[in-house]
């Protein structure tokens, strides 16, 4: 399965990314030797092998339902391009 | 739709619904860090590196939502997974600073669930799909704008509070077939999620928000046809009217040759409106995968079987059980409005069931009293004497029914007023004082009746005895 040029435009679309020409043309090829590098995988026996998901053979780790402090609202708001009052001041966004 | 009916057709058409519920739980804290969750903070004071996706910082998952989660499942009648993990779902908005939000994608933790829900028409099955836990998104509030308070200075404010919060989506089969169907569904559903004690499901507040996936077909018809999904409705009315509405011009667009499209509606509750919203993105476009920063959910048998012995009696079981005694609607609405248990106790102790739902369904549900807080003993001598005091005695002994210590003894002391031939003249009075009402009533408005008796409720300031009024204003008008 190769990755078209609408197949880079449509991922790089859903990532935000503005693409050139060029780029379009260099990732395309770049994105094909990466599945063709994964679709190695296919050549294997696999049946009955479950998808590892994780590489660590652990499960069932999580914490108690303990509050601990927050941060201070002006290190909260430290790396925030811009602020207003309490907030983060972002470009206007369109309903998600 | 109310009838399922369109207009010219010969043959009924059938809303198709199914549901998607969000129900935000109320731990203490969020799923992934431990800032506070909750309502009531200033802007961006409950958040940390972790619900502020700063770079290099991990999640840890909060126990007590995992366990809330499970419960939650399991009072659905679903089947808790052996094994559930978390997916990355990328999408971009402001609201979501890791640009991908934690959630459930084919491993969710609970799966295949049945609720009955008890209608006029025997049960209502309805399948759960599914039951996962993800995160809630951050509160974004859009400002200026050329019209708006800073003139052309369009933006949007972020607070990352609720950010991180953990919800628990669960999906029904499209088992619904009309917005009454709904409301059944969700007054039971919202019910039971308060009183496993995991949410308080309001919502008004956002706590409980309910979205709906509509397509209509004809009877009969084994396949479904397109279906769009209404968004934004926040309340039990309006889900009903957003189904009503969407149903409504599904059934249009069919019979004048048009087809339907898939997409997206909100809601406008002040226009009873829906305006189409972004068209429906793909699966794929969320690039979901497995969430590597965080390991496997392998519930133990003995987690889940703790849990189970955990569920209360549930609230469907409980309208059975009392439908017998007071009738299906009233049943519903005790249990719904979480007075049932009151109703047993005081019938426990005598006083005849109807009477007793009557009054909690109606005086005593208006006072706001909790029901948890009323001594059903006392509560019981009220309802007992309800026709021999004055009505104004009777609510105000409902409605200090849950003070500490209450007595229902002074509340007795006066005798309501009873005596036809006292009332007689003050009937009369109101009578004649509202000959354009009277006609009305002759004509065929017997629902004037309560009004007459309120008048002379008024005119003796809430001591004359209803009853007696109300037979008095009767006989005298249909003489």
């Amino acid at each position: 399965m190769a990755i078209e040029r609408d197949d880079v435009l449509h991922v790089a679309g859903l990532a935000r990314l503005e693409l050139t020409p060029p780029e379009l043309e260099r990732l395309g090829g770049e994105l094909n030797a990466i599945l063709e590098a994964v679709g190695k995988v296919a050549e294997l026996e696999l049946e009955g092998v479950e998808p590892t998901s994780h590489p660590l053979r652990l499960a069932n780790a999580w914490a108690a339902d303990e509050p601990r402090p927050s941060l201070p609202l002006e290190d909260v708001l430290a790396n925030a391009p811009e602020a207003q009052g309490d907030t983060f001041r972002v470009p206007p966004a369109a309903a998600p | 739709m109310s009838d399922g009916r369109g207009t010219g057709s010969s043959q009924r058409w059938e809303p198709v619904i199914g549901l998607e519920i969000h129900v935000q739980l109320k731990t203490r804290t969020k799923l992934f860090c431990r800032c506070e969750a909750g309502w009531g903070a200033e802007p961006n004071r409950r958040t940390c590196p972790v619900c502020l996706a700063h770079p290099g910082t991990l999640p840890v998952l909060n126990g007590r939502a995992i366990e809330w989660t499970i419960k939650l499942g399991l009072a659905l009648g679903c089947r808790v997974a052996e094994r559930a993990i978390f997916h990355r779902k990328h999408y971009f908005y402001p609201d979501l600073p890791k640009g991908y939000q934690i959630s459930q994608y084919d491993e969710p933790l609970c799966v295949e669930g049945r609720v009955s829900v008890p209608g006029p028409a025997g049960d209502l099955e309805i399948g759960i799909v599914r039951a996962h836990l993800e995160e809630d998104a951050a509160k974004t509030v859009h400002v200026g704008g050329a019209g708006g308070r800073i003139g052309g200075a369009e933006h949007s404010l972020v607070d990352f509070n609720r950010g991180g919060t953990p919800l628990v989506e669960i999906v029904t089969r499209p088992d619904l077939h009309s917005a009454e169907d709904a409301r059944r569904f969700l007054q039971l559903l919202r019910q039971t999620v308060i009183e496993l004690g995991v949410s308080d499901a309001e919502m008004e507040l956002g706590t409980l928000r309910v979205d709906a996936n509509v397509s209509v077909r004809r009877a009969g018809e084994a396949a479904l046809r397109t279906r769009t999904e209404i968004k934004n409705m926040n309340s039990f009315a309006f889900v009903g009217q957003g189904i009503q509405a969407e149903a409504e011009r599904q059934i249009g667009i069919w019979e004048s040759g048009g087809e339907v499209v898939q997409q997206t509606f909100d809601f406008h509750a002040g226009s009873r409106t829906l305006t189409a919203s972004r068209s429906k993105e793909e699966a794929d476009d969320y690039r979901y995968l497995p969430e590597p920063d965080l390991v496997p959910v392998e519930p133990s048998r003995e987690l889940v079987e703790r849990l189970r012995a955990e569920l209360p009696e549930l609230p469907g079981a409980r309208i059975r059980r009392l439908e017998g005694a007071v009738g299906l609607e009233a049943a519903a609405g005790l249990v719904t409005g979480g007075r049932d248990r009151l109703f047993e106790r005081v019938v426990a102790a005598g006083i005849e069931p109807r009477a007793v739902g009557n009054v909690l369904m109606n005086q005593f549900a208006g006072t706001g009293v909790d029901p948890e807080a009323v001594d059903a003993a006392e509560l019981a001598r009220v309802i007992e004497a309800r026709d021999r005091i004055p009505r104004s005695a009777f609510v105000e002994a409902l409605a200090a029914s849950g003070d500490p210590g209450f007595s229902a003894g002074p509340y007795l002391a006066d005798a309501a007023v009873s005596d036809a031939a006292e009332l007689e003249p003050i009937v009369e009075r109101v009578l004649a004082a509202n000959e354009a009402q009277v006609a009305a009533f002759r004509a065929g408005k017997q629902g004037l009746l309560g009004f007459f008796v309120g008048q002379v409720m008024r005119e003796t300031a809430g001591k004359a005895n209803a009853k007696v009024v109300s037979e008095l204003v009767r006989s005298r008008l249909e003489r």
